[in-house]
């Protein structure tokens, strides 16, 4: 072995000398070393049955209570009859298990010379009997490559391809919100009268006909709003969305625009929108914008009116993509 | 003859009927006016009176003595016997100094005194009323029902069981461990300092119900064991570390020493 | 002969005549393997791992791995009737209506966590010993694999049952991966089969989970364990350990007993944890829906490092370039922080070993204090990520000790910069400080506490020198110094190329080396002995 680096000039003393345990020298601690392993294992036996027979006989009626007996108690036995065996023959080891160290030589990880010397040889020979050495034969060593480089990919890119789906990446700019669709109570879905939305509250809103679409899922997962009534004093509309809102009631996207959580904290008092995820906070009296937090943008607005009947409607779709930002977004 | 209305050309006749009118329409709306606001909760004008007193010497320093409200506390008018009765009875009314968050505290008045604070603020204008016993009652509720509520509206802020979860500049929505199931419904209803309102048109009386019901389901034996604050996968991380390591390197040291 | 061994000799027989058994019983039966507790710490990674694999294949009777809708109609009251995936459905089936089946998925799920925390403890161990030097590195990087295949076993595992906290998980994993430029909305959309949600993620994530990952795991851990017995196991230094040897006990019996009981006590452990503690209780969070989120949204420890980071990171990081959007509020938390932070773990063994110049094959550990760099680099990488960890849990910190979370995040956003290099520094403190104490033991010999008056009225401490094996543990140690380097120039004054990347090199080497505390010499030995007498 190569000489290690930095190596210390003293000498190793060797290894220290043996000291024997009670065990060794004195029967009577041998024995008692003994029966503590038997102890053990006596123990296990006895939670293993336990564990069985708490499995066979204890009711499950579907109360709480019976489901945490049931977890309790069996697991207590399988605790016990794993530990017993695991801690008797470690007892046993330590005990009674003859423990004078013993020494074995390292060899060199690195094959000897000779072996290495030798193997090379076998694969030069190998190489020379394939009729493709050196030089020789490159179009058909530059052929086998290229077609077993390429081969996979007639089995990779099916496999890819299809994993996603229609590919239509599109999508995920628009939700379902159109003119003159209401908004509704989430999860029951009964549309929302002005009326009913008073200073302080807020409405989790899915739009008017979710169920019904094929992908409820996926439409809700853009088209979740919050729905919030401010006193008109306290509100800062911006500019150019005078009519996206009415009367101190305003409907923002619900989701994050970090990355996708729900913001769902609303507090009453500061007009703040606190999302539970990272963090980010958005002001509803300054349009969502953000005031702490890692996200960037502020929630994109939903414009809303009142339909004739006094139920509160989109007047059409966000006018930009929700939720996080990605490389296309704007595009 | 001397009837009644041989009477009613005498010249002081329009002046009894005007009297009587008055009389009447006094009596009239003493009666019912009052009833709405009295039948309701029950308040009695000794109530009333007996809140104003308590009003005056405990909440006007910052609500003003007619509870118009000042530079840092709110008007009071039309926050109802609901929201009175919630302050009150958690302890957050009397506040210790105005700001964001209110403390619930140990109540500093009785329920009989709460009610007669109660009572006068109702006075004042009409707000949300205290609800009956039927009305929060859990055992007449849907806790799925409650639950899938729970879920959309009030997790995000109390956490999934109403374990309390942190907002903005250390402000908290607090545990609902040992909440009432009336002052739960209360502070839906009026929804106090940060907490946003859920008016009746937003979660109706029977949906708070519901509500209720779930929370009292969750006080209900845990199926898994211990808890551990149900505060979620941090707390499952610290104890996997403190118990489960803890225990683990324990074992694992005494497997490694050498026996005496 | 009895008829015992009777037996047991014709069963040796006939496998030996069908596949020289004997051999392998040869090689294997009296390896040695060093004592030491701090070595059984890869074990409770792979006894974790086994009993993660037993309960696993126990709920693959249960689960159904279908994101369709199903109705509720089991025995727990605040489901009834409502609406879910049957992940869902069959997870709460598994754990209300299954004799022991919410045993076995606490256990699952304890064992998950103690799996990862397993990987990291042992790696740490490994770390700070130098047990990944030459010809361990490659097993390093085996390690290494392993713990990315675990983070990634626990993340599907954890997001299977389809429930609120884990579904939030899946879509800050979709905004994660949409930020990516160009790519990511494609990324995205090949992840979920389309748009989020989607109906493919839940098979998906189980067959990753239940199949490729395993397989992987089971392929690499049979790898590192290979490596272990081939290059057969480190020890600490001590009296008789050198470079060339190794001293313990036999496999058979000592550590069949030893270790195989070990797995036993593990087994009890997270069985204990699982019978009486409550773990992801997916019936307070809900089936998933793209609505609701609780308060305590973190997903399973070993990712709150990366939750923190998350969290830490300020907006204005997110540009855009022409119209197109550069989210870096997001990519730097989420792809380019642990694609950084890993690449640096799996190939510190070839950095480290690079700047030492050093080729040979190290068999014997270092005590920590005598490689202070080293060990200071550990600490201050336990610190980022200890930041990360609580910046991650900000708003539990927040409720619980009644703090502000703008407060507590913006003191982290100072901490991560701060704290590693405070723990770098102070760590490379108390390592020099652990080795002058080593040399003055050395030296001097321990205090004994005992003070004698000489004739000439003079008051001395007595010392009590060091026992021959402690004083080989003070002083045996290596002295690594800084590498030398060619001169700039060659005999005819050109400068040779490659002088650049060398001296890159030698000032690695420096950071490394540079500053130390000479160990002593069996000069100064000696004269200090003379000087005692």
């Amino acid at each position: 072995m190569s000489e290690l680096k930095g190596e210390t000039p003293f000498t190793n003393p060797g290894l220290p000398p043996h000291r024997p345990r009670r065990a060794d020298e004195d029967p009577k601690a041998a024995r008692r070393a003994e029966f503590q392993a038997v102890g053990l294992l006596v123990v296990s036996i006895l939670g293993t049955v336990g564990a069985v027979l708490a499995y066979l006989f204890l009711p499950l009626s579907g109360s709480n209570g019976d489901i945490r007996r049931m977890t309790a108690l069996m697991g207590a036995g399988i605790f016990l009859g794993m530990i017993g065996i695991g801690m008797g023959a470690i007892h046993w080891a330590k005990t009674l298990m003859r423990d004078h160290e013993m020494v074995e030589e390292r060899h060199p990880i690195r094959s000897s010379d000779d072996t290495r010397e030798e193997a090379v040889q076998m694969l030069k020979d190998g190489v020379e009997d394939s009729g493709v050495g050196v030089g020789r034969r490159g179009l058909l060593k530059g052929t086998m490559l290229t077609a077993l480089a390429i081969a996979p990919l007639s089995v990779a890119i099916p496999m890819i391809g299809n994993l996603g789906g229609d590919w239509n990446v599109g999508q995920i700019k628009h939700t379902m919100w159109r003119k003159g669709m209401r908004l509704t109570r989430d999860p029951e879905g009964t549309p929302i009268k002005a009326a009913d939305v008073t200073i302080g509250s807020v409405f989790h809103v899915i739009p008017e006909g979710l169920a019904e679409t094929p992908d409820p899922l996926e439409e809700k997962a853009k088209a979740v709003v919050l729905l919030i009534r401010l006193d008109p004093r306290d509100l800062n509309v911006v500019p150019g969305r005078e009519d996206w809102s009415f009367d101190g009631i305003v409907a923002y996207s619900k989701i994050c625009t970090h990355v996708g959580c729900p913001v769902a904290l609303y507090e009453q008092q500061t007009h703040h929108l606190l999302c539970p995820c990272h963090q980010s906070t958005f002001d509803v009296a300054n349009g969502c914008k953000v005031i702490f937090g890692p996200a960037k943008r502020p929630l994109p607005q939903l414009p809303i009116t009142v339909d004739s009947e006094g139920y509160i409607v989109a007047q059409r779709d966000f006018d930009e993509p929700v939720g996080p930002s990605f490389w296309e977004r704007l595009k | 003859m001397h009837s009644l209305a041989s009477r009613r050309y005498h010249r002081s006749a329009p002046l009894v009927l005007v009297l009587a009118l008055l009389a009447l329409i006094t009596v009239a709306y003493a009666f019912f006016a009052s009833a709405p606001a009295r039948a309701d909760e029950g308040f009695t004008d000794a109530q009333v009176a007996g809140g104003q007193k308590l009003f005056a010497a405990n909440c006007a320093t910052c609500h003003g003595l007619n509870a118009e409200g000042s530079s840092f506390a709110p008007s009071l008018v039309g926050v109802g016997a609901a929201a009175v009765d919630f302050q009150v009875g958690t302890g957050r009314m009397p506040m210790q100094a105005s700001g964001p968050q209110a403390q619930a505290k140990k109540p500093q008045f009785s329920q009989a005194e709460i009610d007669q604070l109660a009572a006068f603020v109702a006075s004042l204008g009409t707000g949300p009323s205290v609800p009956t016993a039927e009305q929060v009652d859990g055992s007449l509720g849907d806790p799925a029902a409650g639950m899938e509520l729970f879920r959309t509206n009030c997790a995000m802020c109390h956490g999934s069981v109403g374990g309390g979860g942190a907002l903005t500049e250390g402000k908290f929505a607090p545990s609902l461990f040992n909440t009432t199931p009336t002052h739960i419904y209360e502070a839906m209803l009026t929804g106090p300092q940060s907490m946003p309102v859920f008016n009746n048109a937003n979660i109706s009386p029977e949906s708070k119900r519901d509500i209720i019901a779930y929370l009292e389901e969750q006080r209900d034996e845990p199926p898994g064991g211990l808890t551990l604050g149900s505060l979620g996968p941090v707390s499952e991380g610290l104890w996997a570390w403190i118990v489960g390591v803890g225990l683990i390197i324990g074992i694992t040291v005494w497997v490694g020493s050498r026996s005496s | 002969m009895s008829k015992v061994t009777r037996a047991a000799n014709s069963t040796a027989s006939f496998v030996d005549d069908r596949t020289s058994i004997g051999g392998f019983v040869k090689f294997f039966s009296r390896k040695l393997f060093p004592d030491h507790w701090s070595f059984l710490l890869g074990e409770v990674a792979l006894y974790s791992f086994i009993v993660l694999l037993i309960t696993g294949v126990f709920m693959t009777g249960y689960f159904i791995p279908s994101a369709e809708q199903t109705v509720y109609d089991g025995s727990f009251a605040t489901m009834q009737g409502v609406e879910m995936s049957q992940a869902f459905q069959s997870t709460l089936h598994l754990s209300f209506d299954v004799r022991g089946g919410l045993l076995i998925r606490q256990i699952h799920h304890w064992s998950a966590l103690m799996f990862t925390a397993a990987i990291m403890m042992h790696m740490l161990r490994v770390f700070f010993t130098g047990a990944f030097r030459k010809p361990r590195d490659i097993n390093w990087l085996v390690g290494f694999g392993l713990l990315t295949l675990s983070l990634a076993a626990g993340f599907s595992g954890y997001s299977l049952p389809d429930d609120v906290l884990s579904g939030n998980g899946l879509r800050i994993l979709d905004g994660v991966v949409k930020s990516i430029p160009v790519l990511g909305t494609r990324i995205s959309y090949w992840m979920f089969g389309g748009e989020f949600p989607g109906d493919a993620l839940i098979p998906r994530l189980y067959t990753l989970h239940v199949l490729l990952v395993p397989a992987a795991i089971l392929g690499l851990v049979g790898l590192h364990l290979f490596l272990v017995f081939l290059h057969k196991h480190t020890q600490y230094p001590g009296g008789g350990r050198t470079h060339k040897n190794v001293v313990g006990l036999p496999l058979f019996p000592v550590y069949v007993a030893k270790a195989g009981g070990f797995f036993f006590v593990v087994f009890g452990v997270l069985t204990l944890l699982g019978a009486l503690m409550t773990i992801n209780p997916i019936w307070n969070y809900g089936p998933y829906d793209p609505s609701p989120v609780s308060a305590g949204a973190q997903p399973d420890w070993y990712m709150l490092f990366l939750e923190g980071a998350l969290r830490l990171t300020p907006g204005f990081l997110d540009f855009s370039i022409g119209g197109w959007d550069v989210p870096m509020n997001v990519l730097l938390p989420g792809v380019l922080l642990p694609g950084i932070i890993f690449t640096l773990q799996a190939i510190y063994p070839f950095v480290e070993a690079w700047a030492t110049g050093d080729r040979g094959e190290r068999h014997v550990l270092d005590r920590p204090r005598n490689v202070p760099v080293r060990t200071s680099i550990g600490a201050a990488l336990i610190a980022f990520y200890a930041v990360l960890m609580l910046a991650g849990s900000n708003d539990i910190l927040a409720t619980t000790f009644h703090m502000s979370i703008n407060t507590l995040t913006n003191t982290f956003r100072v901490l991560i910069f701060v704290l590693p290099i405070a723990a770098f520094w102070v760590t490379k403190r108390v390592c020099f400080g652990l080795q002058r104490k080593d040399r003055e033991l050395a030296l001097h010999g321990h205090e004994t506490g005992r003070i004698v008056r000489t004739e000439s009225g003079e008051y001395i401490e007595v010392h009590q020198p060091l026992s021959e094996q402690e004083l080989w543990l003070a002083v045996g140690h290596d002295n690594l110094t800084p590498i030398e380097i060619e001169p700039k120039t060659n005999e005819r004054g050109v400068k040779r190329p490659g002088y650049r990347w060398d001296r890159f090199r030698q000032a690695l080497s420096r950071f490394y080396y540079e500053d130390r505390v000479e160990p002593v010499t069996p000069a100064e030995l000696a004269a200090a002995a003379d000087e005692h007498h």
